[in-house]
């Protein structure tokens, strides 16, 4: 097997593209994943991607967007997996880098959204959980994690405005992201205040869907250094499964698919929890960075949730998670979210971040999340300069 | 006319009630259509929620009855048969949907009876002759309904949801037996529907003495000659009750006292239930009789006709934990004008 | 229009009909033919009384298409005496009435239509019980 690094990673602004559809967005972001990694070629275009069918009347976009990017020829498909997709893409890409089928993969994902409105896309997500046994009886995906967090709150004694730290420091950390989709810092007056979604969870507990596009290109560690003089090596990508249903989960408050990918993944780099010098969280939802904390071993069970009331969370602490915006602020076009958060991560192991930069940022891990848990995909990338 | 009299004996073996739980205050309406100025026919009236129809109604009637029957199964039930006027399909039966949630499928006759406000008790009286005959020794019979009225016409202030299920079986071990029952028919316009339409039309004032009090009485009166008893020999009667004021005015007519019909007479808490009005008030009147106690039962439907039954009560009740019809009548929310409208989709959303 | 989709499972949603596994006992909703505890196959129906508690719920205020003439409605996760979380909507409840333990009974109910000349879908949903126990 090949040592695998990310020698290019390109991304477009998270928002409402009105005047750009899901081609473009997904060509700007591989576009720019190329030039960053000087390469005028690649063997495979793996698109991570939930809803193209649904919200833009498009699949098959792996041709559409490798012939739009005028790649004709090339290797592409789509995968697809919830909001996970993003991050499974890297794993197909990784996948094929280190079995040397390939040499320079593009890994992308890519959603756009606002082409549809209101209910029509509040159906569209409910896909990601169980159509027959969720769906059919009128949840949505807002009030499946409603659900989670009610029940975590219940046994963990823990209030609502308990959850106020992940959204303040997702939405702190987004200022100085130029990609982000929000730039306003928020207060805790502002969390308690905010208007109810799906009790008890509000608005200010969510990520805000949007339009967006997200890249890595992907290649040998060996020749990594002839296209950048940051390679990012990936030291594990790994997806573990669960079901769809928290109904069929064994405990519903706890992410078995995210223990379980987490720890194939420590255990394929040869590193813990305590080795990170941040996280990506999947922060669709504050309850989601709770159990994604304690799912991956930065925090004991109930205890995701003390940790960010600590301040644990933030540049600085203990686990720096969404150090860029997370889905809270960055924005969270769905299929696209695990890219986002991987090339988030390489440009923190990079030193790139600007203002957003973290001291010391050499080893990172991501935690990509389909549904409300039934596919994770965990990532742990680390700085090889 | 001969008395209608099973070869078997024939008895209620369970019975269910069911009623939504939300109510419409008849000075609502009033208020909005007429400025306050409504002499109002009943209290208030039963409203089904925006997931409540006649199937789901009589699921939960039916599962009532099977409950009370101590044990027979499902797959027992020779009949499923539902009578009402607002079947949920004009064409898909709302019978095999009954049967299904029961389990009583495949080997069962569903079907669904229609006959204005005496849907209910025609199919009653068709499963005394089903298991009378010996083709089963079960079947099942609801009167159900979720009725309409125009918005601003007479039927909205009555117009309610809910009716009851019988479980009729051998009179055997059964809670209450059938004594014998008669039927009594005409072609009289004084009620009806057309298939497209959603609101049905009436005679204004015809509905009453040619309609109403000519059929109850006429079935009523040949069901006691029948059977040689006198109104004194009933411990209770029930009549369909389109309004507070009709059932008593007949009961008056045929000789009975107040206190007979009374605790059979529910249109002032929940409306007008059509195919379950005479139907429900027989299960509140099973729930508190004792054994020995006869009961008259006359319905009525539009268009038009009543059936009569004499009934006598066998034992006392046990209900097994299962809602009384003063569970379901107690259970009310008053809702206002404006949700109302929301329930009955008079709001156009898309 | 998914007719067939929602036909095959009526006797789920209708009479909340699940299965037994014949190897470990335990019971299981929805019926998936592998019991996820023992992994065995597991095929015998089971029928479930109905009964159950509140594990968690929620308010619905945006809702997917389909639902949207039904908004606010509670939608919960129920514990079933028998021992399986299910996933369906409260009724005949008043939101604010609702808390975690509460105990609530299955009723069949109208849980969506297929527009106003489609398929009416029933199934199951959970309401606070009527009866006081006697």
């Amino acid at each position: 097997m090949r040592d695998v690094s990310i020698i290019g990673i390109g991304q477009v602004e998270v928002g409402e593209h009105w005047d750009k559809s899901l081609r473009e967005l997904g060509y700007y972001a591989l576009n720019a994943a190329m030039r960053d990694a000087c390469i005028q070629h690649i063997d495979s275009l793996y698109v991570g991607n939930m809803l193209s069918g649904e919200l833009t009347g498009q699949e098959h976009i792996g041709s559409i967007i490798a012939d739009f990017a005028g790649l004709r020829g090339v290797e592409a498909v789509k995968i697809e997996a919830a909001c996970g997709s993003g991050a499974a893409a890297l794993r197909m890409g990784y996948i094929a880098v280190a079995g040397g089928m390939s040499d320079f993969v593009a890994c992308m994902g890519v959603e756009k959204m606002t082409d549809r409105q209101g209910n029509t896309v509040t159906s569209a997500l409910a896909m990601a959980a169980d159509g027959d046994y969720e769906a059919l009886h009128g949840l949505s995906f807002v009030s499946i994690n409603a659900l989670l967090m009610r029940r975590y709150m219940h046994e963990h004694g823990y209030t609502k405005d308990d959850f106020a730290p992940f959204a303040i420091n997702a939405h702190a950390n987004a200022v100085n992201n130029p990609y982000a989709m929000f730039h306003n810092p928020i207060t805790r007056k502002q969390f308690t205040e905010s208007k109810m979604i799906a009790d008890p969870v509000s608005l200010l507990d969510s990520s805000p869907i949007a339009d967006g596009a997200a890249c890595v290109i992907l290649a040998p560690t060996a020749i990594a250094r002839e296209f950048t003089e940051k390679p990012v090596r990936v030291r594990a990508s790994a997806i573990a499964t669960d079901s769809v249903a928290v109904h069929d989960r064994r405990d519903p408050l706890f992410l078995e698919g995210g223990a379980i990918s987490a720890q194939k993944a420590y255990s394929a780099a040869g590193v813990g929890p305590a080795d990170m010098d941040l996280f990506e969280v999947h922060d669709a939802f504050t309850i989601m960075s709770a159990l994604s904390l304690e799912a991956a071993g930065f925090a004991s069970r109930g205890k995701g949730v003390a940790l960010a009331q600590e301040g644990q969370i933030m540049p600085g602490g203990r686990i720096p998670i969404t150090t860029m915006g997370g889905l809270k602020a960055r924005g969270h076009p769905v299929g696209a979210t695990g890219m986002y958060q991987l090339v988030e991560l390489a440009t923190q192991l990079r030193g790139e971040a600007g203002k957003s930069q973290l001291a010391n940022a050499r080893l990172g891990m991501a935690q990509n999340i389909g549904g409300s848990g039934a596919t994770v995909v965990t990532t742990i990338l680390e700085s090889s300069f | 006319m001969a008395l209608m009299k099973p070869v078997r004996p024939v008895g209620i073996v369970g019975y269910g009630a069911y009623v939504p739980r939300y109510r419409l205050a008849s000075n609502e309406i009033g208020d909005l259509w007429t400025d306050g100025n409504a002499i109002t026919p009943v209290k208030q009236k039963s409203v089904p929620g925006l997931d409540e129809d006649v199937a789901t109604m009589s699921i939960e009637a039916a599962r009532n009855a099977m409950h009370r029957s101590s044990g027979v199964a499902a797959d027992k039930l020779g009949t499923v048969w539902v009578g009402s006027e607002s079947h949920p399909y004009a064409v898909k039966p709302t019978s095999t949907i009954v049967a299904e949630a029961l389990g009583a499928t495949p080997h069962t006759l569903a079907a669904d009876w229609q006959f204005a406000c005496k849907a209910g008790t025609e199919a009653l009286q068709a499963a005394i002759g089903f298991v009378g005959s010996g083709m089963s020794e079960y079947a099942l019979a609801i009167g159900m309904d979720a009725a309409q009225g125009r918005p601003g016409d007479a039927l909205e202030y009555t117009a309610g949801a809910g009716g009851a299920a019988y479980l009729v079986g051998p009179a055997e071990g059964a809670i209450a037996e059938f004594e014998g029952s008669v039927s009594y028919v005409t072609d009289t316009p004084d009620f009806w529907r057309r298939q497209n339409e959603r609101f049905p039309e009436h005679g204004g004032r015809f509905t009453g003495e040619p309609a109403y009090f000519h059929h109850i009485t006429s079935a009523a009166r040949e069901l006691l000659e029948q059977t040689h008893l006198q109104p004194a020999d009933f411990t209770y009667v029930v009549f369909h009750q389109p309004n507070a004021k009709f059932p008593l005015k007949v009961g008056e007519d045929l000789g009975f006292r107040r206190s007979q019909i009374e605790p059979g007479l529910l249109v002032n808490e929940i409306g007008n239930t059509y195919a379950g009005s005479s139907m429900i008030g027989l299960t509140a009147v099973l729930d508190i009789a004792a054994p020995g106690d006869r009961i008259l039962l006359v319905s009525f439907g539009s268009g038009a006709g009543s059936d009569a039954f004499a009934i006598r009560m066998k034992k006392t009740v046990d209900h097994h934990g299962t809602p009384t019809t003063s569970d379901y009548v107690k259970r009310s929310v008053m809702i206002n004008y404006a949700t109302y409208s929301r329930f009955k989709e008079n709001y156009k959303l898309n | 229009m998914e007719v067939a989709r929602f036909w095959r499972t009526t006797g789920q949603r209708y009479q909340l009909t699940g299965e037994i596994c014949p190897n470990c006992g335990n019971k299981i909703f929805p019926p998936r033919d592998v019991c996820p505890t023992c992994e065995h196959e597991a095929k015998t129906a089971y029928t479930f009384s109905g009964k159950g508690e509140v594990y968690s719920y929620s308010t619905i205020h945006a809702a997917p298409e389909g639902f949207e003439k039904y908004v606010p409605y509670t939608v919960a996760l129920v514990r079933l005496q028998e021992g399986p979380l299910i996933t369906a909507q409260l009724t005949d409840v008043d939101t604010h009435e609702v808390k975690v333990g509460m105990p609530v009974e299955m009723v069949t109910r109208v849980l969506r239509e297929d527009g106003e000349r489609g398929m009416l879908v029933y199934g199951y949903k959970f309401r606070p019980a009527v009866a006081s126990p006697r």
